[in-house]
């Protein structure tokens, strides 16, 4: 008995994931989305981009100082952050405008409530949101070739829905993305490319995302302004396949158009808020999905997205709470009949 | 330091109603969407405060117990309305912009609780420094939460443009419902902050004493000192 053997708890395997190596992925799935949104957008996307990243990164570094903790920066969560937030601007949008969504993003949505893990609501959106409110008219402000223009979503909403030959944007169009817009809502090939590289390099599941996007479509293409049982549409005696063309063709426009796209793969897919439970994170979906549609469909503004994502993200914790797996080997207790 | 200043130091620093009690928050929240607004709403209701400790203090006897709260609504709903007439008489300006707010000083919890807790057991002269102190406190929180919403949110200081001659675009959201919750928590942080400082010194500052709530059915140490 002379060998000395080290005995330690489990976990004794581990994985070689680390926060900065999925934070890695996240870059690395944006950067296609980004890219197309510098050729479509311009030089100054570029400065945007890299003045959210920075500004980002230095309230991190700045906030850990005066807190005296160890800086966190490391961990490429606030170059993600600043990433989605940037890529959630109109490219006119003031620099110093950007700066302030930085810091609002990381200062009061993620470092005061404790950090990267902590946080309730994905700082991005939550400083998207400031923004929007703060400066309504710098944010929706969407230019393609020098000319102010409503992008696609507005001129859906404009239009009723109708799709027509003579509209300016065809579905072509917004899958390859040059169409006005932010940054990098635009180009749904691009984005599906990201998501493709999130997938298979097993960062996000698609729980999320098609639960989000499943839900939302099939609001879209029954209940949508020309969905399939919308009365009046039915009441102008348009044969059935007309009306599916109709219905399916409108749907297809609202999940290409504006952030949804965006949206369900990159932000409703944030670890720190949203469920951790298969359930939760379908219910998590489908939440999104609805509240996305009634947005789009009622709201007054076209776009919905970002405002579905953070009020579902304030929806975590109670999901998770009715979506408690049980534990392994417990016996369910039945209720004491009264 | 007798106990006239101590209460005005009371109401204005140790116990200051909207960073330290949290009182008043629907006014303190609503109103202070410019300095003016802030400074407008917390000295009308400071006015209502101390004649209510006043007439409160000086009917203390006389008021049975059972309708106390009836009793010191009724005072503090006539001084409201006097203070309401006074303002759209002279100020109506301000008295359009608080609007409702005026009218809702007569369910103020920093009235009924500075009658519940301090007026009903203290004599008049004490209880309108304590009104005075409560106000100025009062005054001075929604001021501060006025003139930082009103720099941020609208560019200006007390009216008079200051931001937006150097090119700054408003940051709306201030001047909206949910930068009254940001600056606020930001304030009252800071004050923490103070605090915690101030308590690690052993300044006297440290924590609020007496009777916040006037619950004292459940109150074990503080209410007994005060009884004393």
């Amino acid at each position: 008995m002379s060998e000395l053997f080290h005995v330690s708890s489990a976990p004794h395997v581990r994985a070689k994931t680390s926060t900065q190596n999925v934070m890695l992925w996240v870059i690395i799935a944006m950067l296609p989305t980004a890219c197309f949104g510098i050729w479509n957008f311009g030089f100054r996307a570029l400065l945007l981009i890299v003045a959210t990243v920075l500004s980002c990164v230095a309230s991190e570094t700045v906030y850990n100082l005066i807190a005296k903790k160890k800086n966190t920066i490391g961990d490429l969560s606030a170059v993600v952050t600043g990433m989605i937030l940037a890529l959630n601007f109109p490219v006119t949008l003031p620099i110093w405008e950007a700066v302030i969504g930085g810091i609002v993003a990381i200062i009061v949505v993620k470092m005061l409530f404790g950090g990267l893990g902590q946080n309730f609501m994905n700082p991005a959106l939550g400083a998207r949101c400031f923004l929007l409110i703060a400066f309504t008219s710098d944010m929706s402000n969407f230019v393609t070739d020098a000319y102010s223009t409503a992008t696609p979503l507005a001129e859906l909403k404009a239009t009723n829905g109708i799709i027509a030959p003579w509209n300016k944007y065809q579905l072509t169009d917004m899958f390859i993305g040059t169409t006005p817009g932010t940054i990098g809502e635009t180009s749904v090939l691009f984005l599906l490319i990201g998501a493709a590289i999130l997938v298979a390099a097993k960062v996000i599941s698609l729980r999320i995302p098609l639960a989000y996007l499943g839900s939302f479509a099939v609001l879209m293409f029954f209940f949508g302004k020309r969905g399939m049982t919308i009365p009046e549409i039915a009441a102008t005696g348009v044969d059935f396949g007309t009306l599916f063309t109709q219905a399916s063709t409108y749907t297809l426009a609202q999940l290409m158009c504006g952030g949804i796209m965006f949206g369900a793969f990159f932000m409703a897919t944030d670890y720190a808020t949203t469920p951790i439970t298969k359930k939760g994170q379908i219910l998590f979906g489908i939440c999104c999905g609805v509240l996305t549609f009634l947005f789009r469909t009622i709201g007054g503004t076209p776009e919905g997205v970002s405002y579905a994502i953070i009020l579902s993200n304030l929806m975590v914790p109670l999901i998770e709470k009715i979506t408690v797996p049980r534990a392994f080997g417990v016996v369910k207790v039945k209720k004491e009949g009264k | 330091m007798n106990k006239y200043t101590e209460r005005l130091f009371n109401g204005i620093i140790k116990e200051n109603p909207t960073f330290v009690l949290m009182l008043g928050m629907c006014p303190t929240l609503a109103v202070t969407t410019s300095a003016i607004n802030g400074l407008g709403m917390g000295l009308s209701t400071t006015v209502v405060l101390v004649f209510a400790n006043l007439l409160i203090s000086i009917f203390r006897k006389k008021i049975p117990d059972g309708v106390r709260i009836p009793a010191f609504i009724v005072i503090v709903a006539s001084l409201v309305t006097i203070v309401e007439f006074l303002m759209k008489a002279y100020f109506q300006a301000l008295s359009d912009s608080l609007g409702v707010y005026i009218p809702l000083i007569v369910v103020n919890c920093i009235i009924l609780g500075r009658a519940e807790s301090y007026a009903s057991k203290n004599g008049p002269v004490e209880s309108m420094f304590d009104g005075i102190g409560m106000g100025l406190g009062f005054t001075l929180g929604l001021t501060c939460i006025g003139i930082i919403r009103e720099v941020l949110g609208n560019g200006s200081f007390f009216d008079m443009p200051i931001l937006t001659d150097l090119g700054f675009t408003p940051i709306a959201t201030f001047a909206r419902a949910p930068g009254a919750f940001l600056v606020l928590a930001f304030l009252v942080a800071g004050m923490n902050i103070v605090r915690k400082k101030m308590d690690e010194k052993g300044k006297p500052l440290a924590k609020p004493s007496g009777c916040i709530t006037g619950d004292c059915a459940n109150c074990t140490s503080k209410c007994a000192d005060e009884k004393k």
